[in-house]
């Protein structure tokens, strides 16, 4: 085995293809799985001090969260009227991020886009981890948590179910379905990379557990053949997912009665955003990584101008959305629709309004530029500005709608508390721990699928190198 | 009782309602009062200490390893005992009334309190009573709370330490004895027949003896004013069910002092449109700011409170009023004046010219010469003999310091006269106190008189005691208890006849004896009497005889020269009033009408007048009067008299208790004992900080949304649409099938926009009927009051003299109610009867109703606001009610109890619910009977007939949520010929 020093490939950019020149079946398992393979305590400080940053942040969300299991959800700035505030903002940011993972994995693989390999693994944990984060708000968000349960349909003493008609509901389904199979493909997929660690793995423990989880994996012909069509099912489940359940989010708002949810066009306005955001997220998650791990040669320029188009693409999506909003209040007729514009114009969170527009439709417009594109410097900037800004879309539907509905008695300011920042910045910890354990201890990066693109890639001798994609 | 107990007790001054152990203040102890209101809120809204810290650390590992589930609320367990002996008439679940009467500013009221289980749990209005005809307000409604108040005295206090009421009483006794002619007593005013024996009796028993009656928002001038223009004290009485003009000339006839209920009934009664009777009154009112009986005015002019006088000349002079001549007027003015002169001449013995406790009682006598002109005595004002004769302006205290400083008096007793804290700035009572050699203190609380005073001996409440008053009307009635003295509290009337030796006599025995003495019958003829009596609520035969008056004193023109410069007006708070409820946190959270502040007064200005000062709301001024001063906030309000101040008395109490301290500023303080109600010559400066107020609405532009929230229209146009175009008419179409509502009961409500004006009687009368917690000034910052029933008040035109609408708004019980398809767990549901109930065991929080709700009426429990731990405050609760946990979401339910225990009695008895057997809570305290509620399928029903009529509406029409609760128009009948600008 050789060392990773001696691997290091030089920094050389690549724009036109998937891979970096030079790579060969057995670099690329060596360069992923020597990522992981090293004794704990050599675990670089850079890591460990990532790892404590995340966990402090983890220690705040769970400091928030027994603050508000034991006051109550006062301890937030929600109020009548706007009794949603950062807990469904925070809810439906993170699922949005989460769509970019899915998309990757299940629609480009059916729609065979190689492209897809070197990111899929890493966005696919990411979907599962902002998933995660993003299923605890409905979750903290009620009044008496410890009652969430009423929320499954199972059969109760009470005689009682569900409502059904409540889009809620249909989140709870939406959501879990979503999670499941998220998980599921995303394991799935692990299998034979499990595999390859527990073959090349030195320590006893590490052999055992990632043994443990390649569920006996032998890369018998058999178990490709299997694999194959576990995926391609799972892939055909996920792809409805990816429209669906930022849909039926979606459908908390459009279904209810308020002007600025009750939008028809909302469940492709929703999806596209979802995807602008995830991308979005993706991009800030590889350019750091790629950097720090030395996968220039994996993660190439190529593939950050593919996504950088993606991103475009659905921006521009998102962006008709806004302007369709501007045409319906103009259109409708309605009062309540009209001033709804005009409050999000020139009302009191009218900064809000303005800089959803300034970091969602006006700076993603550098993306048009195919140098700004291949900066990355300039492309880490445009995404987090989309992140941000997409937070900013959710706060507008959401704290802006509510704040001033039909009646102007009723209408209110709201102030979000120290309590629902640290609610927010603390599922960043959540997020990154979970990141951080993945990338240490899990290929961050498909090693099949990537060596099969070494092997559609270069003009190779007629014959496979190994026989045996299990080990090297 | 243990030391460490006592010295808690007289440390804090008052008693905690606990057991010992928790007074050993244990951790526990601090836990749980951490998680009452309002503690709670404080801990709360502090920022994280060190403590809660470590606390929540702990918390969040215990989280991390899945063992939360102890943060979760437990409900408690209880255990249910049924009576080993049934008491009569005491059924269990069944509450029953009693009646008995209030004293408001020295007069009655007949009250009927609900009992249930031998705990009152709330008052209502005795239709038999005059002063009440069935109808309370907001100040009677929060009257339960006070009974049951915590921080109330809960002992005797002799010198501040724990003493008992024989050591009290032997020593009044014999204190009074060695007094003799400097005994004086000082009291809020009363009527009580029996109470004015006793100190009849006292003052025969030690001559010289003299009772001082002071109320620091007396109506003494109205009086004072009848005197000077009958000649002799008399009562006025007005009938505003007769009079199809009536001029208020900064009058409150519908809200302030003890005929405010009565008065309210049948002005309302003028102004009801029905089919049959299409006429309603013209309300003419000039005021300097804006009050409950001014929102209803056709013709509003917003005058400084002293240019009424100037107001008041011109009309006197209009209608004939001998030597009185014109004075000039500016153009609005003289076209406000011309306008109503000219529908008073015409309306001459049907109409009627008002004015307020606040004007002078040369005013007075003005204008009851003015309505003598009209011919409008023994019409719509008739007159009785005095129900009191006594002052109860501050003059009398003024004597009574003179004579204290002068060394005549040497005993004080101080009956619930606050005076330390409500007496004007000028007259030096402090210094006086000190010089009196024993001072008693009397009352429901230790306040900041009782501080200091050799005795202090805790009062009972009116539903604790025996006693009796006198209506406006003369109208006597008895004050029945409805549960023994929690604390054993004593009665002014018991106190007193300790004072003249007789400490045993209960206040049961006392009274009997009176009303014995003067019945003129025996024994069993005079005790069947007596139930009677108990029962009614009223004594028969003793309202006052009517007489005939004529004017005999003359009457003088009373405007004073036009001054420059600001004007300071005082007036008492729409819901604390002088002040003397403010632990009750009900009156200090319900909304103040127009500028729906909660938990604070300001310093009110209009428009103009902020800007001349150059403030907004908020901005901290120095108000200084007389060489007196004090720190207030600043509220704009429009449709003020500018150049005019305003400043509400009854805040900044600092030994109320725990509700009540630190809660806005004391305009007492201001207050100069020569003018009570307004001056001249404040100074106004401006300082650097601001001050956080609570309002409840932020917003009060309608912004162009009338037609879907708030109707109005005039009288003509009413009656003549065709010279209109009506409003539009919606088509209602659903996609899906609609339910069949036709059968069985159907219960619907209708709210009169005519008759409302914004009492906030339903308000308060909701919150003492479903168990309603308040929440705190903190709370109410962040938008999260918890009333049912709000009234929302919306401002339209100039914002000089804008039109002020208010609207009660509360659960529509919408036909498609947006709030139930959105609920994931079906915890709000619709029923057959067309209830939108809630199933609050069935919330868990998501709150997704509310924001689906157009009219924001859903109420959340962000935190655990209800106080499940005070005992006291325990007992008064409904137990028809649930009481809700945090994190619930809670709202108007038609008051379902009352439906369902009318159906029970209707199932009992084999019949249908008849109309007017199910009352809701706000409907029964209306006193203008605006709120009418009952079966909109039963077509003779009153609700039915009303929602027939054209002017009806829904709110949010549009939004296709057919609700169940509809307006009738707001009508105006201004007059045709006006031709100045007023609302």
């Amino acid at each position: 085995m050789q060392s990773s020093k001696q691997l290091k490939p030089p920094v050389t950019e690549t724009y036109d293809s998937l891979l970096a020149p030079g790579q060969s079946l057995n670099s690329v398992t060596t360069k992923i799985s020597d990522l992981i393979l090293f004794p704990v305590l050599k675990t670089p400080v850079g890591w460990i001090v990532g790892f404590v940053a995340a966990g402090l942040l983890l220690m705040l969300y769970l400091y928030s969260l027994a603050a508000l299991f034991t006051y109550g959800i006062g301890i937030w700035g929600i109020n009548i009227p706007v009794a949603w505030g950062f807990d469904i903002i925070n809810f439906v940011w993170w699922i949005g991020i989460g769509h970019a993972g899915t998309l990757i994995s299940a629609i480009l693989l059916l729609f065979r886009q190689d492209w897809r390999t070197s990111i899929n693994r890493a966005a696919e944990a990411m979907t599962i981890f902002a998933v995660a984060c993003a299923g605890i708000y409905p979750l903290i968000h009620t009044g008496r948590p410890w009652l969430d349960y009423w929320f499954l349909p199972y059969p109760s003493t009470l005689g009682m179910w569900p409502q059904f008609r409540s889009p809620l509901e249909w989140d709870v389904f939406a959501i879990s379905t979503y999670a499941t199979v998220s998980v599921l493909f995303w394991f799935v997929g692990l299998v034979p990379d499990l595999a390859t660690l527990r073959d090349r793995s030195t320590s006893p423990i590490a052999k055992k557990l990632y043994g443990l989880f390649a569920l006996g994996w032998r890369g018998a012909a058999k178990h490709w053949q299997r694999y194959e069509v576990a995926s391609l099912l799972l892939a055909g489940l996920s792809t409805p997912l990816v429209l669906s359940v930022h849909s039926i989010i979606s459908f908390d708002f459009a279904v209810a009665q308020l002007p600025g949810w009750h939008v028809t066009v909302f469940p492709p306005y929703f999806v596209a955003g979802a995807v602008y955001c995830g991308f979005a997220m993706v991009i800030v998650l590889m350019i750091p990584i790629r950097k720090w791990f030395g996968l220039e040669g994996l993660i190439t320029m190529k593939h950050f101008d593919v996504m950088s188009k993606v991103m475009l693409a659905s921006g521009m999506i998102v962006t008709y959305g806004y302007f369709g909003e501007i045409f319906y209040a103009w259109y409708s007729s309605s009062i309540y629709e009209y001033y709804l514009i005009v409050n999000r114009f020139t009302g009191p969170y009218a900064w809000s309004y303005w800089a959803l527009i300034l970091f969602n439709v006006l700076i993603p417009q550098a993306l048009w530029s195919k140098k700004l594109r291949q900066n990355l410097p300039v492309l880490f900037f445009v995404s987090i500005a989309i992140n941000i800004g997409m937070w900013f879309e959710r706060w507008v539907i959401i704290v802006m709608s509510l704040h001033r509905d039909f009646l102007p008695s009723s209408w209110a300011a709201y102030t979000p508390t120290f309590y629902d920042w640290s609610t927010f910045i603390g599922s960043f910890g959540l997020f990154f721990v979970l990141f951080l354990l993945f990338i240490r201890f899990i290929p961050m990066i498909a090693i099949f699928e990537v060596r099969d693109l070494v092997h559609k890639t270069t003009a190779h001798p007629a014959k496979h190198e190994e026989s045996n994609h299990t080990g090297a | 009782m243990s030391k460490e107990t006592l010295d808690i007790q007289s440390t804090s001054g008052r008693g905690y309602w606990r057991s010992l152990d928790d007074l050993a203040q244990s951790s526990e102890f601090q836990a749980r009062l951490d998680r009452e209101f309002p503690r709670e809120a404080a801990e709360l809204r502090d920022p994280v200490t060190r403590r809660s810290f470590l606390k929540l650390m702990g918390a969040s590992m215990a989280l991390s390893t899945l063992a939360g589930c102890q943060f979760a609320i437990k409900q408690p367990q209880e255990v249910i005992v049924p009576y080993v002996r049934q008491p009569e008439e005491v059924i269990p679940g069944r509450s029953l009334f009693y009646a008995t009467s209030m004293t408001v500013q020295g007069y009655g009221i007949g009250l009927l309190a609900e009992s249930h289980e031998g705990r009152p749990t709330k008052v209502e209005g005795n239709p038999d009573h005059g002063a009440s005809l069935g109808s309370s307000d907001a100040w009677i409604q929060a009257s339960i709370l006070t009974m049951y108040d915590p921080d109330r005295s809960q002992q005797v206090l002799k010198a501040g330490v724990a003493s008992t009421w024989a050591d009290a009483s032997a020593a009044l006794a014999a204190a009074a004895a060695g007094a003799g002619a400097g005994i004086r007593i000082i009291s809020e005013p009363n009527a009580s027949p029996t109470l004015n024996a006793a100190i009849g009796a006292l003052t025969s028993k030690y001559p010289g003896a003299k009772w001082v009656q002071y109320d620091p928002i007396s109506a003494d001038n109205a009086s004072a004013g009848a005197a000077i223009a009958i000649g002799a004290a008399t009562n006025v009485v007005y009938s505003f069910n007769k009079a199809d003009v009536v001029v208020a000339l900064d009058s409150d006839f519908t809200h302030s002092g003890p005929t405010a209920i009565r008065y309210s009934r049948d002005f309302a009664e003028k102004r009801r449109i029905t089919t049959a009777k299409p006429t309603m009154s013209r309300l003419y009112v000039a005021e300097p700011t804006p009050s409950h009986t001014g929102t209803m005015a056709d013709h509003r002019l917003a005058v400084r409170s002293a240019d009424v006088a100037t107001l008041t000349d011109a009309i006197a002079a209009a209608v004939g009023v001998a030597g009185i001549t014109a004075p000039t007027l500016d153009g609005k003015t003289a076209a406000w004046v011309k306008s109503a002169v000219a529908d008073l001449k015409a309306n001459a013995g049907k109409s009627i010219v008002i004015t307020g406790e606040t004007q002078s009682a040369a005013q007075h006598a003005l204008v009851l010469a003015i309505n003598n002109a009209l011919g409008n005595f023994s019409k719509t004002i008739t007159f009785t003999a005095p129900i009191s004769t006594a002052s109860t302006s501050a003059t009398g205290l003024k004597e009574l310091v003179a004579e204290i400083n002068a060394g005549a008096v040497k005993l004080l007793l101080l009956s619930d006269a606050n005076i330390l804290y409500n007496t004007p700035g000028d007259i030096g009572v402090k210094a006086a106190l000190a010089k009196v050699s024993t001072v008693v203190h009397h009352g429901l609380y230790a306040d900041e008189t009782s501080v200091g005073a050799a005795w202090h001996i805790n009062g009972a409440h009116y539903l604790e005691s025996w006693g009796d008053s006198r209506a406006f009307d003369g109208t006597a009635a008895i004050q029945q208890p409805l549960i023994a003295p929690l604390y054993d509290g004593k009665t002014l009337l018991e106190v007193v006849a300790a004072l003249s030796g007789d400490s045993t006599s209960t206040g049961h025995d006392l009274l009997k004896a009176y009303w014995k003495s003067v019945a003129g019958t025996q024994g069993y003829a005079f005790d069947k009497e007596w139930q009677i009596s108990l029962h009614d609520g009223t004594v028969k035969n003793t309202a006052a005889a009517a007489v005939t008056v004529a004017m005999s004193g003359t009457v003088n023109a009373t405007a004073t020269p036009a001054s420059e410069g600001l004007e300071i007006v005082f007036r008492a708070d729409s819901s604390l009033r002088d002040g003397s409820a403010a632990n009750n946190g009900w009156l200090q959270e319900v909304p103040k009408p127009i500028t729906k502040l909660v938990w604070d007064n300001a310093a009110q200005v209009s428009p103009a007048t902020a800007k001349t000062i150059g403030v907004i709301s908020g901005d901290v001024v120095e108000l200084s009067y007389q060489g007196r001063s004090v720190k207030a906030p600043v509220w704009i309000v429009p449709g003020q008299a500018d150049n005019t101040v305003v400043v509400h008395l009854g805040f900044g109490r600092t030994k109320a208790g725990k509700v009540g301290d630190g809660v806005g500023f004391n305009a007492y303080t201001l207050r100069g004992s020569d003018n009570l109600w307004h001056g001249n010559g404040l100074v106004v400066k401006k300082t650097t900080e601001t001050y956080k107020l609570a309002t409840t609405q932020e917003h009060t532009n309608l912004e162009g949304r009338d037609e879907d929230i708030y109707r109005t229209k005039t009288l003509a146009d009413f009656l003549h649409p065709e010279h209109h175009e009506g409003h539009k008419k919606h088509e209602i179409i659903s996609l899906f099938p609609e339910f069949d509502y036709s059968k069985g009961y159907q219960w619907g409500m209708q709210i009169d926009l005519n008759a409302c004006n914004g009492c906030n009687a339903c308000v308060v009368a909701c919150q003492a009927e479903n168990n309603i917690p308040i929440v705190g000034k903190e709370q109410v910052l962040v938008g999260r009051e918890m009333h049912w029933i709000r009234i929302d008040t919306y401002f339209s035109g100039d914002p000089e003299s804008p039109s002020i609408y208010q609207i009660p708004v509360a659960c529509m019980h919408c036909e498609h109610a947006p709030c139930e398809i959105v609920c994931p767990v079906a915890a709000t549901v619709h029923d057959d009867e067309g209830l939108n109930s809630m199933v609050y065991n069935r919330c868990v929080g998501t709150k997704y109703c509310s924001n689906n709700c157009p009219y924001k009426v859903r109420r959340f429990n962000f935190f655990q606001y209800v106080d499940e731990e005070t005992p006291s405050l325990k007992l008064q609760r409904n137990p028809d009610v649930t009481v809700r946990v945090r994190g619930v979401m809670e709202k108007c339910t038609y008051c379902v109890q009352r439906i369902n225990e009318a159906r029970i009695d209707a199932d009992r008895e084999n019949r249908q619910i008849t109309d007017g057997q199910v009352v809701s809570a706000c409907q029964q305290a209306c006193p203008s009977q605006a709120i009418v509620f009952g079966n909109i399928n039963d077509a003779s029903s009153r609700v039915s007939q009303l929602k027939a009529l054209e002017a009806k509406f829904t709110m949010l029409d549009p939004l296709n949520n057919k609700p169940r609760t509809s307006y009738m128009t707001r009508l105006t009948n201004p007059n045709p010929e006006f031709s100045g600008k007023t609302e």
